[in-house]
């Protein structure tokens, strides 16, 4: 059986009904342990006090803000080579969840950087470029909004993900260009040093986990609505031409 | 054979419109779509001019032989009717104009600037556009709006030439072309009549 | 192909004031800045780079919508699209008629507007080759978008919220080679990639923007 047969509207109505609570109830557990565990059971840091914590919603937030842009790209990709109209619904249901994850990346980071930088908001390469995905979220969800046929929708708004990738990514190293910044490395990489100390990181990672799940729970549910709404429209359609 | 459908479906806006239609066009050959508002004679002209895909079937067509003209004749107000026409021309690499203007009798417009002609002037000049393109296969959808009946004879004559050298024509028109040797294609039967189909996969045909 | 840029040339000129506004635009955005910013001449000299890019960047975006919105709106479009003339070469050309009638006047207008924003004397030249070098990807980006927008009613803002991210890192680049030109500094690197981006864009984007426009006509 191939993997292609999920894209089918049908069986991917059929599965996603079975996975869905399951990937509810995985989230919550993984959310609610990573969360208390992180802000209840880890110790302040020497130098930022309590106000590390935040980690575990900043980093997680961050890290799907561009992964949900990412399988929005794949998604669509997919659409424009095999047509499966899944796929388009999934970019789209997609976008919406990943503006949010932006979103709060860039609040959590502003909260963060008050205390630490003395700044809400600088210029920093980092914090530009989430700015800057903010905007293509933004464009993206406007032109799927804009166009009546769904079809249609689907297919500009593909080559709109595509060719904004290219861009984004230019943007991104424009940006470094532009501005060296005050955001510290990446908190996590497999460079061991580098790394945040091991008991802010048990947590965070359950934290990611978590983020990743509640990205995949709200994508079903999300697609499920879209896909059901897609019927509707169809069937109104049949009884306008019946 | 200058095109050849088999089992074509077409489709506008996630709809299918018509269905099995099955059609076959000759060199010297006209064709007269009749049916009423909203019965697809747009979308299937659309659809063998190669702006939209079909929805199932074949289509056997070089779109190297295809001239569409659509409700709008593509003039721009700005521009003279000899200038207007000269694009085309030089579009398709075509014939000089002076046959074009000399068949839709636009001899006396040349010089005016397009957005100053008449509907029905505009129309003929949208029609000559037709006479530039050098191409076998006229695609027309509703080609006698706005013309009196000097001009709707006058176009039929062109049309006559046009098989006469060989040429096709598919005409969907409500008007009676005063083509007799026309064949007259009633897309009534070919409406689609809507097949159930159970669950989630309705909705993306 | 040379049909297509030569009626779209007369057409623009023919109607007159079409691309005479977008310049208009630069030239008042240069003039009300100083009037927000205050006279003081080392704080414009400053940010003239920047408000010269910006200016010609949303004087570009002026007119966009009019790449295709006129041909499809009269039915040109469905009719070049059934034309021999490839898609993509009338998106390119299209995209080339659009830089001839904003971009370049732009650029040529541009260090008139230095003057009165106090751009240092050796940032003449090197506004005048970025602008020279960047100014074709917006109108190569913006026919994209215009593409992707041509069946709305309401494109025009749309249009911009879709092109307007696209253009980050042409103003990056190009700002910055005028800043650096201005303060002596090395600009090679800036100037090089502003002109990949061109490359780049002029290269690939006429095939993006020729497909929007089919899906769009269907």
């Amino acid at each position: 059986m191939s993997i292609w047969e999920y894209a089918n509207p049908k069986k991917f109505m059929a599965t996603s009904a079975w996975a869905l609570p399951w990937a509810v109830g995985l989230t919550v557990v993984c959310l609610v342990v990573g969360l208390v565990w992180g802000f209840f059971f880890t110790p302040d840091d020497y130098k930022q006090g309590s106000t590390v914590k935040i980690i575990y919603l900043h980093v997680p937030a961050a890290m799907m803000a561009i992964n949900a842009w990412v399988m929005m790209l794949v998604a669509s990709l997919i659409w424009i080579v095999r047509r499966h109209h899944v796929s388009a619904l999934a970019a789209k249901a997609a976008a919406p969840v990943g503006l949010t994850f932006t979103l709060i990346a860039l609040v959590t980071g502003a909260l963060w950087g008050q205390p630490m930088w003395g700044t809400w908001w600088a210029w920093d390469p980092r914090l530009t470029s989430f700015l800057i995905l903010t905007l293509f979220y933004f464009g993206y969800m406007a032109l799927w909004s804009a166009i009546e046929n769904p079809d249609t929708a689907a297919d500009l708004t593909s080559i709109l993900c595509l060719v904004g990738s290219v861009f984004a990514l230019l943007s991104r190293y424009a940006v470094n260009f532009w501005n060296q910044g005050l955001h510290q490395g990446a908190s996590l990489s497999l460079d061991k040093e580098e790394n945040v100390s091991d008991v802010f990181w048990v947590p965070l990672l359950v934290c990611i986990a978590g983020f990743v799940l509640l990205f995949i729970t709200m994508v079903l549910l999300r697609t499920r609505t879209e896909i059901r709404s897609r019927r509707l429209q169809a069937l109104l359609a049949r009884e306008r031409v019946a | 054979m200058v095109m050849t459908v088999r089992n074509l479906a077409v489709a506008r806006g996630g709809v299918t419109v018509l269905q099995g239609l099955d059609l076959a066009l000759s060199a010297g050959q006209a064709l007269t779509l009749r049916g009423p508002n909203g019965s697809g004679k747009t979308t299937l002209l659309r659809t063998l001019a190669g702006l939209q895909p079909a929805a199932a079937g074949e289509i056997d067509l070089n779109p190297e032989t295809v001239a569409y003209a659509a409700h709008a004749d593509g003039l721009k107000s700005t521009l003279t009717v000899a200038e207007n026409l000269a694009f085309w021309s030089a579009i398709y690499g075509g014939p000089s104009i002076d046959r074009a203007i000399a068949a839709m009798d636009l001899a006396k417009l040349t010089r005016r600037r397009a957005g100053e002609l008449s509907a029905g002037q505009k129309r003929r000049l949208g029609l000559a556009r037709l006479l530039v393109t050098g191409r076998p296969l006229w695609l027309l959808d509703e080609p006698t709006v706005s013309l009196d009946v000097a001009s709707v004879a006058l176009f039929a004559g062109v049309v006559r030439d046009h098989l006469a050298q060989g040429g096709a024509a598919i005409i969907a028109t409500h008007v009676d072309l005063g083509l007799p040797e026309a064949t007259i294609l009633d897309l009534d039967p070919f409406r689609t009549r809507i097949l159930a189909r159970d669950g989630f996969d309705e909705a993306f045909a | 192909m040379r049909a297509l840029l030569l009626r779209d040339l007369r057409l623009a000129f023919r109607s007159g004031g079409g691309f005479g506004l977008g310049l208009a635009f630069f030239l008042i955005l240069a003039i009300l800045v100083p009037l927000g910013v205050g006279a003081e001449g080392t704080t414009l000299g400053r940010i003239a780079p920047g408000i010269l890019w910006v200016g010609a960047l949303l004087a570009c975006i002026l007119s966009l919508d009019r790449i295709f919105a006129l041909d499809h709106e009269d039915g040109s479009l469905d009719l070049l699209a059934t034309s021999p003339l490839p898609m993509e070469g009338a998106v390119a050309v299209k995209a080339l008629a659009h830089w001839l009638v904003t971009g370049l006047p732009l650029t040529l207008l541009a260090p008139g507007l230095g003057v009165l924003l106090n751009l240092a004397p050796a940032g003449y030249p090197w506004l005048v080759l970025s602008l020279l070098l960047g100014t074709p990807t917006l109108s190569m980006v913006g026919a994209f978008g215009a593409a992707l927008t041509v069946g709305l009613r309401r494109g025009g803002l749309l249009l911009s919220l879709l092109v307007l991210p696209l253009y980050v890192p042409t103003l990056i680049f190009g700002a910055e080679v005028v800043r650096r030109g201005a303060e002596g500094m090395a600009l090679a690197t800036p100037l090089a990639l502003l002109a990949a981006i061109s490359l780049g864009a002029a290269a690939l984007l006429p095939f993006a923007a020729a497909a929007a426009l089919r899906v769009n006509l269907r």
